[in-house]
């Protein structure tokens, strides 16, 4: 199979191209989305001029409705794809998301269903403050019915976003703005797709096991390069899926190194490393040489530019937390 | 189908007794389910829409089977309008197995796509968007099938119930907002949350047409709501009606309504539309024995329906953690 070198950003558009040739049912919604402005993120780049605005559909400011409106649209059959500009507005809409979208096929006996995508970025690392910048995955993963998605890599994305758009579960598929320009490998053609629900060992080790996502996957596997300076080769798992959880992958890195980490962007407090972290514990108590660490952004809102990596996850974060689950000796 | 012209209301004599049988089949309904829950005969919680009647009736009758509708909590008589069979109204409410939802959705939940009736939600304000989105989707697929959303007044202050309307006036999407206003939102009166006296001048700021009328007559409600149905089935765009009515219990079963002054509630029941339609009925040629028919045959029916519900079975508890996922996933910590 032949591969391309894609950013994120090309190969979200690159999915959203796919989908959107091979099936008319599938439609894209948002604000901003069509040319020539195609969004805050530029990921629709292209794709109103190729499909017309009643593919790629500018919407006013209105998140509920947005959401509303492809929560409609999905129950006659379609595959929305909604964008939320930016992962704090989500909160509008969250109506539609956690009391309609997720509990539709439940609350209908299966009747009818919701296969929308909501696309939303974080803003994270763009000093844009405590409004434009949280990771607020958490709240979904408290919601029975929905999916959560949040790539780490081009390919993931790419194949990832398509797993979504056809999967017939609502999912909400997470993109951080600062990853959009990172480059990698993408298999070229149609139809090549990341299975829900996987996790991804993205590099192999013996002593501990880094597990992350998103955001801080990039962060995770500098952390691992400085342990390896020092002797400690860490093994990092990309959950990918936050919601189901992959925890099956994750027990089996955590059975071998006996060792764990659990590194994300939302805030440690309550944030998915507990979820995570619990499972380990309680499935591998006997086998942990350490307890389990989970590191994050702190509790605070996001201060805007100048202080803001004061309170957000830092390479140096895991780092530390992976010499802390090392201990004084290793046997 | 033989239909006479009734003179006075202009209606057929067919329409008119639709319009009378779905009223009386929606009263016996609700009076069923609220004797059943003061006598301890069932445990449940419902909305009553008692004084309402007319509303839903017209609607029904405005509607094709293939029209979509998305209703509220207070949605019974809405479901009955449509189509919705008693049985899975019902076995729903008491939460039974022959429920439209197997008994996992409750009151607040009933759905039932075969009679498009595509959402009920608890959540005020919420099904404006999603009615939009059904709307949005027979634009698409350019036929001429029709939305309609209801919701009472309250609704219209919440931000969904402005996002939704706006969008569908831009888009000029073939959907009807119809406004059931009961002049109580929950337990407060009309006047005490808007500043406005009509909830249709709201359609002045998005755009649209907005119509009041007096939602204790079903004739006149039929002519606007069909006039609205008319206009978004021809690509006309979104209309607002809103039908004044008034709500003669509490907000759920069990709450006393002291809220409402004694002189109101006097006030109202003379307007009240399961006695003054039968009045318009007799004008129009109907006699007294066959209106008692009708009312007889709904009670009946209504009857014989929580029979079957009572005697069904409970719903299956290996059903509890089905329909989460299509793909029957499970989630769990274990």
């Amino acid at each position: 199979m032949t591969e391309q070198k894609l950013s994120i950003r090309e190969a979200i558009n690159q999915a959203l191209d796919e989908a959107l040739r091979t099936d008319p049912r599938v439609f894209l919604l948002g604000e901003d989305l069509a040319d020539p402005a195609a969004g805050v993120n530029a990921v629709t780049r292209g794709l109103a001029t190729a499909y017309g605005t009643d593919r790629v559909m500018n919407t006013p400011i209105s998140e509920a409705a947005i959401l509303g409106a492809a929560v409609g649209a999905s129950m006659e059959g379609y595959l929305p794809v909604a964008e939320i500009m930016i992962m704090d507005f989500i909160g509008i809409a969250m109506d539609q998301i956690v009391n309609h979208a997720a509990k539709l096929r439940y609350m209908s006996g299966g009747r009818t269903t919701c296969p929308i995508t909501v696309r939303t970025s974080v803003f994270a690392g763009t000093g844009s403050g405590g409004t434009h910048s949280q990771s607020l995955e958490a709240w979904f993963m408290h919601v029975p019915g929905i999916k959560v998605v949040y790539p780490s890599t081009p390919a993931d994305a790419k194949g990832l976003l398509l797993s979504s758009i056809f999967d017939p579960d609502p999912v909400l598929f997470m993109e951080a703005s600062r990853l959009y320009a990172l480059k990698g490998p993408v298999p070229e053609g149609d139809g090549i797709r990341i299975p829900i629900g996987k996790a991804d060992v993205k590099r192999a080790g013996r002593d501990v096991t880094i597990i992350s996502y998103g955001l801080a996957m990039s962060q995770s596997l500098e952390a691992a390069k400085i342990l390896a300076a020092d002797g400690i080769e860490a093994e990092v798992v990309d959950l990918r899926t936050l919601l189901p959880l992959d925890m099956e992958t994750v027990l089996a890195s955590v059975a071998k190194t006996r060792r764990a980490v659990v590194a994300h962007s939302a805030t440690t407090v309550a944030g998915p490393g507990a979820e995570v972290a619990a499972q380990i514990s309680a499935k591998l108590f006997h086998e942990l040489a350490e307890p389990v660490q989970r590191v994050g952004a702190k509790f605070t809102p996001i201060p805007s530019r100048a202080s803001e990596a004061a309170v957000t996850l830092s390479t140096g974060d895991i780092v530390a937390a992976a010499r802390k689950t090392m201990g004084a000796v290793r046997v | 189908m033989t239909v006479t012209d009734t003179g006075a209301v202009g209606l057929g004599r067919d329409q008119l007794t639709t319009l009378y049988e779905t009223m009386c089949t929606a009263a016996a309904l609700d009076t069923r389910l609220l004797n059943g829950i003061k006598r301890g005969e069932f445990a449940t919680v419902t909305w009553p829409s008692r004084g309402q009647e007319a509303i839903p009736a017209a609607l029904g009758l405005a509607l094709r089977p293939d029209d979509r509708l998305v209703t509220t909590y207070r949605g019974l008589h809405d479901h009955v309008a449509k189509g919705v069979p008693l049985t899975e109204i019902i076995g729903e409410v008491l939460g039974t197995s022959v429920g439209a939802s197997k008994g996992k959705g409750g009151t607040m939940h009933i759905s039932d796509p075969a009679h498009g009736v595509m959402m009920t939600t608890g959540i005020v304000g919420s099904g404006v968007p999603v009615a939009v989105g059904l709307a949005l989707a027979a634009q698409k697929q350019g036929g001429d099938r029709v939305t309609v959303v209801t919701f009472g007044d309250g609704a219209t202050n919440t931000g969904s119930f402005h996002e939704g309307v706006n969008l569908a006036a831009t888009w000029k999407l073939p959907v009807v907002f119809l406004c059931q206003n009961n002049l109580y939102a929950e337990m407060t009166p009309v006047e005490e949350t808007m500043a406005i006296q009509h909830v249709a001048d709201r359609a002045i700021g998005v755009g649209m047409v907005g119509v009041t009328v007096d939602g204790n007559d079903p004739v006149a409600t039929y002519r606007v709501i069909k006039e609205a149905v008319d206009r978004a089935r021809a690509g006309g765009g979104p209309t607002l009606v809103e039908a004044v009515t008034f709500r003669f219990e509490g907000h759920y079963a069990g709450d006393s309504a002291k809220y409402i002054p004694a002189e109101q509630l006097a006030e109202m029941r003379e307007y009240d539309p399961m006695v003054t339609f039968p009045v318009t009925l007799l004008d129009s040629g109907f006699t007294r024995a066959e209106l008692d028919a009708i009312k007889a045959a709904a009670e009946q029916a209504v009857e014989e329906a929580v029979r079957t519900v009572l005697a069904a079975p409970a719903p299956d508890l290996a059903e509890i953690q089905l329909d989460v996922y299509a793909d029957g996933l499970v989630v769990t910590h274990d």
